[in-house]
């Protein structure tokens, strides 16, 4: 059977991969951020995991307005990033996976999920940042990749409890898929932000570690925030919260942390990451 | 179309009845995302509002730079993002424009909440 080894958070702010363009990772601004990383890549690097699934969401480049789903998951052979916009250098494709992507589709409608489901969306920053971060270099293409995107733009966004049993249906399809292979699976993005509005800049610090507790030890209870809660206390973005949620509702079982780094601020959030392993 | 969400200062809620209001603006925003899209809206900023339909007050806001009247009139940030970018403005700059403040104010803001730094 398929096998989840692993849960890892990460930010997934552009300004990350611009940084890392202009090789000023230790530089003072970022030093404390990068140092968070190098453990996340040893641990990768031992496992080989042969899928990541990767919870993200879509800022503007594949999803517009005009038809937006609130989950969707890819189940193509690859995946392109383009130009975004305001300057993110594009990167090489990443390489999907069609098998354990289609049976994660089959068990999802049969549990009553009814996700939008990709042949062909290109991925934007909230996907290929992690990549880049966890695989300096671009180095990233030997594994493949499940992308899981949810609504962080418009309301109605889905509810936290939502998200983590979404990831939870995903870490049962995952156990149930014949094979052998190593999954490990990425929530990205957050933690607390804001970027619109009179308030932009709230950073909630507090919340964000509360939060990096609670996913280990008790996740259940950040599924009981509403949308409209996150938005209160960690920002407008905050809400981006919902891809850890999803993540860890993937693990199932009782994790331990074995990895954590938190620096506030990097661009306009907190960025927090974390490697889980389940008990 | 409306939805109910709480009153948070400062906050708009990028909803139905706001994604209605701001279909067109953010339409030509996400056309931003291409090269072509951009240099046509620097050749002509006015007639390329007009080509996506925008009404007068959100093409007078985007002649403008009013990043907060965008908003109102059904911005969604990750477009205004892209717009931003064809400006050459980033997020600080854009958090700055819409608190009143520099952009090294806003970062000063920004620092003044921070954990977990060491060094910068």
């Amino acid at each position: 059977m398929a096998k989840i080894i692993g849960g890892i958070t990460t930010s997934h702010i552009p300004a990350i991969g611009i940084a890392m363009d202009k090789g000023i990772e230790d530089t003072p601004y970022w030093k404390d951020f990068f140092a968070g990383y190098p453990p996340i890549r040893e641990w990768l690097n031992k496992e080989q995991p042969d899928i990541a699934i990767v919870f993200y969401n879509d800022h503007g480049l594949e999803m517009f307005l005009d038809k937006k789903p609130t989950f969707a998951i890819g189940c193509a052979p690859q995946y392109e990033n383009a130009d975004e916009g305001w300057g993110i250098a594009t990167i090489p494709p990443v390489t999907g996976e069609t098998e354990l992507s289609w049976h994660i589709i089959n068990e999802l409608v049969e549990n009553d999920f009814d996700p939008t489901v990709c042949q062909d969306i290109k991925v934007d920053h909230g996907l290929t940042v992690p990549l880049s971060i966890m695989y300096p270099g671009r180095n990233y293409q030997h594994m493949k990749v499940i992308p899981v995107c949810i609504n962080c733009e418009r309301h109605p966004m889905p509810k936290p409890s939502r998200c983590f049993a979404l990831g939870q249906a995903i870490g049962r399809a995952v156990e149930s898929f014949e094979g052998d292979q190593k999954v490990v699976v990425f929530g990205t993005g957050g933690l607390s932000h804001q970027l619109d509005g009179e308030r932009a800049g709230i950073i909630n610090a507090d919340f964000d570690i509360e939060c990096m507790d609670k996913l280990v030890s008790d996740p259940e209870a950040l599924t009981k925030y509403s949308i409209d809660d996150l938005v209160e206390i960690a920002g407008a973005q905050g809400v981006e919260l919902n891809m850890w949620i999803a993540m860890r509702g993937c693990m199932l079982g009782d994790v331990e942390e074995v990895h954590r780094n938190y620096v506030a601020p990097i661009s306009n959030t907190g960025a927090g990451t974390q490697l889980l392993l389940n008990k | 179309m409306s939805s109910k969400h709480r009153d948070i200062p400062g906050t708009i809620f990028f909803d139905g009845a706001m994604a209605t209001k701001g279909y067109a603006l953010n339409k030509m925003c996400f056309s931003f995302n291409n090269a072509e899209g951009r240099e046509a809206f620097k050749q002509d900023e006015a007639a390329y509002c007009d080509k996506f339909g925008l009404t007068e007050v959100q093409k007078e806001a985007v002649l403008k730079r009013d990043i907060m009247t965008l908003e109102r009139e059904g911005g969604s940030i990750y477009y205004l993002a892209k717009f931003a970018g064809v400006l050459g403005l980033n997020v600080q700059d854009v958090g700055g424009i819409q608190t009143g403040r520099t952009t090294e104010e806003f970062q000063a803001y920004l620092d003044s909440q921070g954990r977990g730094k060491n060094n910068g």
